[in-house]
């Protein structure tokens, strides 16, 4: 076992081979969805339809990038969806109480803070993040609806509910909300691909003790991913509302996992430091589609599940045998 | 610090890490506090996921009328539905701790008989509320919404207002391997009078009976098929979440829902939702606390099947079904 070689090379990594093909495997997948449905369904491939698959993979897709991060760097996010349920309630409460600015602020302050928490633990006491999150997920999901006596809180302010508005041109509406999920998975991918932060955060994820021994300061990275993790949560919170105007504690009770669902099949490796944010708006895109077209052909909701965990299932296994190739 | 001492340091921060994560964890799944006032009796109360208001509402008419009448409480809930687990631990503690009653609201028709049979068993009187087991007869007597009823008045209804218009049906489930669940679908088909697989059933989509699932489930039948014009919803959470989309698309839906929440009544103000039918958990956990209340003082066990009503709600009444409008809905509905 010679620690230095590898890590050398996995600093290489990123810039080099990854980026330039593992996007290509989920496009694939996505195209030949489109072309299925398209063939199979007389309902799939126009305008509204388009703008519809758009409009219900911006709560999932946003949520998603900040998952992506915390993946990049080996950990998972199992309170992630919680969070932004909490970040939705708090909205949702104040605003019914009063105004929409603090209201907005102390949902974003709550999905900062909660995320910070995570990383908190998981940098620093070197809890692993499947148990730090696991907890947190328990404690944030109870907290809301504590904090909501279990009712939910209808949105009328514009201000929270912009996202799920915008330009129609014809049957095709793009929301702000899609824009701002373009926008933010852009800007992420700048960060990532064209930062020193970047090169660190994969760094980490390829080998924690080979970046350390790089001079990359492990703990503060971490943090700033969780941390930033959180600012995406708050963003996922905002497009829920936007989408559909209601706080409620009980909505997307599996966002965490339709967000792991969307960053691996979007091929990034759950063993960090591999894969990307563009990966991650394919896979969201794929999840969504498959769920609409199927729903559109007629299939019951239970096989669509299936073909969702079979899709899981071959994005880890080819992840898997790219691994191995690359170690070879 | 010396190396060894850190990693000890370290250690006791992370098994203190862990005592507070899972103290989180317990948190969410410990049992109530137990009431030590009066020497009548101990009851225990068992309910589905408290994150459902209804279970909540239907535990705490059944604590309050248990205090009412001075008898200690003991309460446990499922904590995700289908959670027969979480019960069965819970029915064993209370067989333990010696009650004489339980109410018991099964996260699961059948995996909770063996543990109920032991109960009973044991003397002790055991009724479900909302929901029953299989058989029903499992336990001593059942409390609980007709659910088959309830789907039949807004079928009825919505075949009325249809009048002879062609019907496009969409169908927007809870999961119907749930007893409850089944028993709205299957009720509301009967009372449109159509069997399962109708050409008038245009689709059908799964939801979670919340807002966001209701939406994106009606979006995309509505996609699929832009005639739709009846729908029926789970719950009045999944209506409010279809009503988005159907808005969103600038369609006409008659939306038919069950519960009686306030928030759906008031969707019944506003036309959100044309027809709703009312539960009466409150009524129901009353009934379930005084029936154990009457066996244990005078021996004499309850038994059978307890409708505890279902009244169709709607401000636009049919001939032929009987209904109140929203604004005794208001009035009378148990909770958010």
């Amino acid at each position: 076992m010679r620690e230095p070689a590898p890590a050398i090379a996995s600093l290489q990594r990123p810039t080099q081979s990854l980026f330039a093909y593992p996007i290509a495997g989920p496009l694939f997948a996505l195209i030949v969805i489109f072309i299925a449905f398209s063939l199979t369904t007389s309902t799939f491939m126009n305008a509204g339809n388009m703008s519809l698959i758009a409009q219900q993979s911006v709560v999932i897709g946003t949520l998603a990038l900040g998952q992506t991060l915390i993946i990049l760097v080996s950990g998972i996010d199992l309170a992630a969806g919680a969070i932004m349920v909490f970040g939705t309630v708090v909205a949702g409460s104040v605003a019914w109480h009063g105004d929409a600015v603090p209201a907005m602020a102390l949902g974003f302050l709550a999905c900062v803070v909660a995320a910070s928490i995570n990383g908190l633990v998981v940098a620093w006491f070197r809890l692993p993040p499947f148990i730090a999150t696991l907890g947190m997920f328990a404690i944030i999901a109870a907290a809301a609806r504590l904090y909501s006596q279990s009712r939910s809180f209808p949105i009328t302010s514009d201000l929270l509910s912009v996202l799920g508005s915008g330009p129609e041109l014809g049957m095709l509406t793009v929301t702000y909300g899609t824009m701002a999920w373009v926008a933010l998975t852009l800007i992420l991918g700048y960060a990532l691909n064209q930062t020193a932060w970047g090169v660190r955060v994969y760094a980490i994820g390829n080998s924690p003790s080979a970046a350390r021994l790089n001079g990359v300061s492990v703990t503060p990275v971490v943090l700033s991913v969780y941390a930033l993790a959180g600012v995406f949560y708050a963003f996922a919170a905002w497009q829920a509302l936007g989408r559909t105007p209601i706080a409620d504690p009980s909505g997307y009770q599996i966002a965490n996992l339709d967000s792991i669902t969307a960053v691996v099949i979007g091929g990034t490796s759950l063993f960090g430091g591999r894969g990307g944010v563009a990966g991650t708006f394919i896979g969201t895109l794929i999840v969504v589609a498959l769920k609409n077209g199927l729903t559109q052909a007629g299939i019951d909701s239970l096989y669509q599940q299936i073909a969702t965990g079979a899709l899981v299932m071959l994005a880890v296994g080819a992840d898997q045998y790219l691994a191995r190739g690359h170690r070879a | 610090m010396p190396k060894g001492e850190k990693t000890k340091a370290r250690r006791t921060l992370v098994r203190a890490g862990y005592a507070i994560a899972l103290a989180g964890v317990l948190a969410g799944l410990a049992p109530g506090a137990v009431q030590a006032e009066g020497k009548k009796f101990l009851i225990g109360i068992v309910e589905l996921q408290l994150a459902n208001p209804f279970f909540g509402r239907l535990e705490k008419s059944a604590v309050d009328t248990a205090k009412r009448n001075g008898l200690d409480v003991m309460t446990a809930e499922a904590s995700t539905a289908g959670d027969s687990a979480t019960q069965i631990n819970a029915l064993e503690n209370m067989i333990n701790r010696g009650v004489k009653g339980i109410t018991l609201d099964p996260a699961n028709a059948t995996a909770l008989v063996p543990i109920v049979k032991k109960a009973r068993d044991a003397g002790i009187v055991v009724v479900t509320t909302n929901t029953s087991l299989a058989p029903m007869t499992a336990a001593d007597a059942a409390y609980e919404t007709d659910n088959l009823q309830a789907g039949v008045l807004i079928g009825q209804w919505a075949r009325a207002t249809m009048a002879s218009d062609p019907a496009h049906i969409a169908m927007l489930d809870y999961d119907l391997a749930d007893k409850t669940s089944k028993a709205r679908h299957d009720g509301f088909l009967k009372g449109f009078g159509i069997a399962e697989g109708d050409p008038q059933i245009a689709g059908s989509a799964l939801t979670m009976g919340n807002a966001e699932t209701g939406q994106t489930a009606m979006e995309n039948l509505l996609s699929a098929h832009p005639n739709i014009n009846v729908i029926y919803t789970i719950n009045e959470p999944a209506a409010q979440g279809a009503f988005f989309a159907i808005k969103k698309a600038r369609r006409d839906v008659l939306v038919t829902s069950i519960d009686g929440s306030c928030s759906g009544v008031r969707s019944i103000a506003d036309g959100t939702i044309g027809a709703t039918v009312m539960q009466f958990p409150i009524r129901m956990g009353e009934m379930a606390v005084e029936a154990i209340i009457k066996a244990v003082a005078d021996g004499v066990k309850p038994s059978g099947f307890h409708n505890t009503g279902t009244v169709l709600i709607t401000d636009h009444p049919v001939a032929g079904v009987d209904s109140k409008d929203s604004k005794w809905g208001v009035e009378t509905c148990w909770g958010e």
